[in-house]
């Protein structure tokens, strides 16, 4: 039996790619939204593509919210679920976890001719902690999103997208990342590994 | 900054890839996964699948074969092929799809596009179109993979499937397909200009400058092909290293 690994589930997609790229790097994982499961869990990872409000409302309606601030093991928030990590989004001007101050922002192009949303690959610049171990400053990783968070006291990563944005948060034993490590090739395959070993 | 992206198109029928392939490395390179998986490594940035059977009766096999991508390969994928409702598109994103695509049910009922949307977000809907230049000089959408013309104009109908809430247009030229020509600037330029959404370029893609072409004059986000990867006639890593020196911002 090796360490317990958590998916949490809630309203939100791409929960089944996750699981499949730790299978992938040899992990098993469990999805579950019984707090019990996540309080004892080594390491939990809160993943998600969707909209913010109607995720915070899922998660209070379960307790979760206030679950997930309280953890004390490692917590990497994937994509939509580091957004619901920060303060406030303005996707529906919808009040988040707070566990990062960064305040989360839609893009706006601005007459630059950028799509919205973001779709693709981006390079992560800036890097500053032991979840890029390995992984070169500069690498690419698979971004999807139309909001973002902004830089601040808590920005490990940074990538460019009609602005410089937070593209990895860190605090205590909470980390987050904008892009998909489960959806980023080798680079992703790498971070996962690294938050794994924390 | 973001990079244009290199996508191989792979077409399925009965659960196996139908084009042939020059794959002499693959143990089995009628296996879609094993193929998908190739191009992975070889830094495709992302993959489409069309399933070019797909009634009913396939549907099963379709979803199987989803599951064994979403375990097996490490990039984005799409899969398009004869989805009509939410819930054929719920049962491919539970399998792990990351995308899917519509395009003849979509226009035969254009409110899909907003279901869709609505009940998974726009991120993950792609808009298929087939279009063909006529000699009035317009462009047209056709239906049922180029059988069917109807009256509606290409620009026409992409800002409506935008509109109703599409994340990406796929968008081939029926006028450059299968020529090796390379892309039309033309009709992808005035989408890419048009539309808030990226545009992917299908259909013409004969040399690597095809590439540079498309995306320096038409500024496609991204960039699909079958045939040229799939007989090698030109790799991946060459492509991309050829972009790059290029100016090209690709991942390489």
């Amino acid at each position: 039996m090796g360490e317990r690994i958590v998916i949490v589930k809630y309203n939100a997609g791409n929960i089944q790619s996750v699981l499949y790229a730790l299978e992938r790097i040899g992990k098993q994982a469990v999805v579950t939204d019984e707090h019990e499961q996540i309080r004892l869990a080594d390491k939990v990872i809160f993943p998600g593509v969707g909209e913010a409000s109607s995720a915070m409302a899922y998660l209070k309606e379960r307790g979760l919210d206030q679950l997930l601030k309280e953890l004390k093991q490692p917590v990497l928030g994937i994509c939509l679920g580091m957004q619901l990590m920060c303060l406030h989004s303005e996707e529906n001007d919808t009040e988040c976890l707070g566990i990062f101050d960064e305040p989360v922002i839609r893009f706006v192009a601005g007459g630059t001719g950028m799509k919205i949303p973001q779709i693709g690959w981006n390079r992560v610049v800036e890097t500053s902690s032991q979840i890029f171990h390995g992984i070169p400053d500069g690498s690419y990783f698979y971004f999807v999103h139309s909001y973002y968070a902004a830089r601040g006291a808590h920005t490990i990563g940074v990538a460019d997208y009609i602005q410089p944005y937070s593209a990895a948060l860190h605090k205590n034993n909470f980390y987050g990342v904008q892009f998909h490590p489960e959806k980023s090739a080798g680079a992703g395959e790498q971070l996962l590994r690294n938050f794994l070993s924390i | 900054m973001i990079t244009k992206r290199i996508i191989p198109c792979l077409d399925i029928k009965d659960g196996r890839t139908v084009k042939g392939t020059n794959f002499i490395n693959l143990r089995d390179a009628g296996d879609p996964v094993e193929l998908g998986a190739e191009y992975a490594r070889q830094g495709a940035d992302e993959l489409v699948f069309l399933d070019i059977t797909a009634t009913n009766e396939k549907r099963k096999t379709l979803s199987e074969l989803v599951s064994r991508i979403a375990h097996h390969i490490n990039i984005p994928f799409t899969v398009g092929g004869g989805i009509s409702s939410v819930e054929d598109v719920r049962v491919l994103l539970q399998h792990g799809a990351d995308k899917i695509s519509v395009n003849t049910s979509a226009f035969k009922r254009p409110d899909l596009i907003n279901e869709l949307s609505g009940e998974f977000g726009s991120q993950c809907v792609v808009l298929a179109i087939d279009t063909k230049q006529e000699e009035d000089g317009e462009w047209y959408v056709y239906l049922n993979g180029g059988r069917v013309k109807t009256d509606t104009r290409c620009i026409d109908w992409a800002r409506e499937g935008v509109r109703r809430g599409a994340g990406e247009i796929l968008l081939t030229s029926m006028n450059h397909d299968g020529t090796k020509n390379g892309f039309s600037v033309e009709i992808t330029g005035t989408l890419a200009r048009e539309l808030p959404v990226p545009v992917i370029a299908s259909g013409g893609a004969g040399t690597m400058e095809h590439f540079t072409e498309v995306f320096r004059e038409a500024n496609a986000d991204a960039a699909l092909a079958a045939s040229i990867f799939h007989f090698r006639e030109i790799s991946i890593p060459e492509l991309k290293a050829y972009l790059n020196s290029e100016g090209i911002p690709v991942r390489v």
